[in-house]
């Protein structure tokens, strides 16, 4: 497929990306490259492959024991802004 | 001899013996730390006072008899893609330039209970996306060898340390060759293991089904020790494995004879650099002499390998790396107003070129009406590649491949390059998509000087089988010993 610009900033927008024009136009040829070289991979014969397969082991199961939080003060410490015990963002409700 | 030139079973053992204590290695390696690395740049950030803290309680414990383990008093450090409770983990990445976990790593936590001391951590690519720690914020490092080249990477930091003799071993990571890569470039020893088999717990995911922690030493015996520490269940990771880590060094000196050693025909392409297919193929020679036999097999879908991996891994790496939005941690930007725009400015700019690239493909490829025509298909397609690795191994004990096709690029040569950057990593990447463990093992040098590395992979969980594949080619060199002249 031939990605546009459009295209782009669609997915820039998904992944809360702002990309200038010079950034928009290198993102179409650089994963231009990578999708290109990703469709010689369409005329190998997947049909074999079941949609989902199940891993060789079983998913380990824990015992459900109570373990110590974390604590405020350190889920905190890396909290760019904060108030009181909470996360503090900029006002979202006009 | 200095005593930075020991391997880590050297230093082990005198250290056990008392011939030097681990106050001395340790102010050693910071005094080499401290020499070189305003040329190497291996590390992002070094705590002497933290180790010179655990080097005195290290030899505390041995002067009352009470040492955690064989390698109690070892310095070591680690990628900063691990976290370590009280030191930044940046990842490489201005995102998190100011990050200081609450807790360690399960593999930082297991490396500090068997006594190790911790150095400080090490330089990589940004969020482990890269082959030549170009990608970092806070500069590359360079090449121990050659200081005009990349030492590779993401674990390029890793790799140069051990190399450069600042520590002893280090911890990398590896998501399609980030510990392989760089230890075949830098003339070091680097094992990833079977995914699973090492607790990724406090480890900054980049793609989480196929990000594995590896050690990088001097020796494939001291891989072994290394692994012996890490190789256990987590219960803090599910995804790691129930089943119990063998002993690695019992029959680390057991030989080749009689094994079957496969040489797939699809690594030996065009492409692949002469002096490099010569060092692989000497070693496939000495194999034969010592005993193994040698079979040409196939794993027909490599070449398909790298497109697979680059959409696979972009989009675990657009959903693991949704999480940096600027609320609870990492950067958040100073004059972003409303919720929305606060996400888009921090995000923008946190993250640098190489990552956004991943971000927008990994997005892209997991978007509504793209999803099942790029990152399903790629997961079919990674299927049949784990097959061709089962079909493989019901002929042979392990696989001897190149690690990387060229020796290492100078600075700057492919990083405007993405697609060529990308492919440093086509022979450790079938690999990392099939989970199976992999090996770099030194295996010379070309004529102008340049580490080559020799890749064996063997099956699921059979890391003892690997190594000591790996120890029946060392034995028989001294590359080891070829320290860089720094």
């Amino acid at each position: 497929m031939k990605l546009t610009v459009e295209q782009v900033r669609h997915v820039a927008a998904l992944a809360r990306l702002s990309l200038s024009e010079a950034e928009e136009l290198a993102a179409v040829k650089q994963l231009q490259v990578v999708l290109d070289a990703f469709a010689e991979l369409s005329a190998i014969d997947t049909s074999s492959v079941a949609q989902s397969e199940v891993v060789d082991e079983g998913g380990p199961l824990r015992a459900d024991v109570v373990q110590p939080p974390l604590g405020v003060e350190r889920a905190l410490a890396n909290a760019p802004a904060r108030s009181g015990s909470s996360f503090s963002v900029p006002k979202i409700i006009e | 001899m200095a005593a930075t030139d020991l391997t880590l079973l050297e230093v082990a053992a005198q250290l056990r013996a008392g011939g030097v204590s681990s106050v001395e290695v340790t102010k050693a390696c910071l005094q080499r730390i401290e020499r070189l690395e305003p040329k190497v740049h291996a590390f992002v950030k070094v705590d002497a006072p933290g180790a010179l803290a655990a080097a005195e309680a290290s030899d505390a414990r041995r002067r009352a008899g009470t040492a955690a383990s064989p390698l109690d008093g070892v310095p070591v450090a680690v990628k900063d893609m691990l976290s370590t409770a009280g030191l930044t983990t940046t990842a490489g990445s201005k995102m998190l330039e100011h990050f200081v976990p609450p807790t360690d790593a399960t593999v930082v936590a297991q490396l500090r209970r068997a006594g190790a001391v911790l150095l400080g951590k090490l330089n990589q690519d940004e969020f482990a996306m890269g082959s030549s720690t170009e990608n970092s914020a806070f500069g590359p490092t360079f090449n121990p060898y050659d200081l005009t080249r990349t030492p590779g990477g993401s674990s390029g930091g890793s790799a140069a340390a051990v190399a450069a003799r600042e520590c002893f071993a280090s911890l990398g990571t590896d998501t399609g060759g980030s510990i392989r890569q760089p230890a075949a470039f830098t003339n070091v020893v680097g094992l990833k293991p079977t995914w699973g088999r090492v607790s990724r717990s406090g480890v900054v995911a980049f793609a989480s089904s196929l990000d594995q922690v590896g050690p990088l030493t001097r020796t494939v015996a001291d891989a072994a020790a290394m692994l012996q520490v890490l190789a256990a269940h987590d219960p803090a990771d599910a995804t790691s494995s129930l089943r119990p880590a063998d002993d690695y060094s019992v029959q680390l000196d057991g030989g080749v004879k009689g094994l079957k050693l496969g040489l797939p025909r699809e690594y030996f392409v065009g492409g692949l650099h002469p002096e490099v297919e010569a060092a692989v193929r000497a070693a496939a020679a000495e194999y034969q002499q010592q005993g193994a036999t040698l079979v040409e097999v196939s794993l027909p879908h490599t070449r398909a390998a790298l497109a697979t991996y680059y959409m696979v891994a972009s989009a675990e790496a657009a959903s693991n790396l949704s999480r940096y939005d600027g609320v609870r941690y990492g950067h958040r930007s100073a004059d972003a107003r409303g919720l929305r725009e606060l996400y888009v400015k921090s995000r923008t700019e946190g993250f640098g070129p190489e990552v956004k690239r991943r971000i927008m493909l990994g997005t892209f490829a997991l978007s509504s009406g793209y999803a099942d025509a790029y990152y399903g298909k790629a997961q079919a397609v990674r299927r049949l590649i784990r097959r061709d690795f089962e079909q493989v191994f019901a002929q042979v004990d392990a696989l001897l491949t190149p690690v990387s096709p060229v020796p290492p690029f100078t600075l700057g040569e492919r990083v405007s390059d993405p697609m060529q950057m990308y492919l440093a990593d086509v022979f450790t990447i079938p690999c990392s998509l099939a989970g199976l463990p992999g090996v770099s093992v030194p295996a010379g040098f070309t004529t102008s000087g340049l580490p080559i590395g020799l890749q064996l992979m063997a099956p699921w969980f059979e890391e003892a089988r690997l190594l000591k594949v790996a120890r029946a080619y060392e034995r028989g060199h001294g590359w080891a010993t070829r320290g860089p002249a720094l």
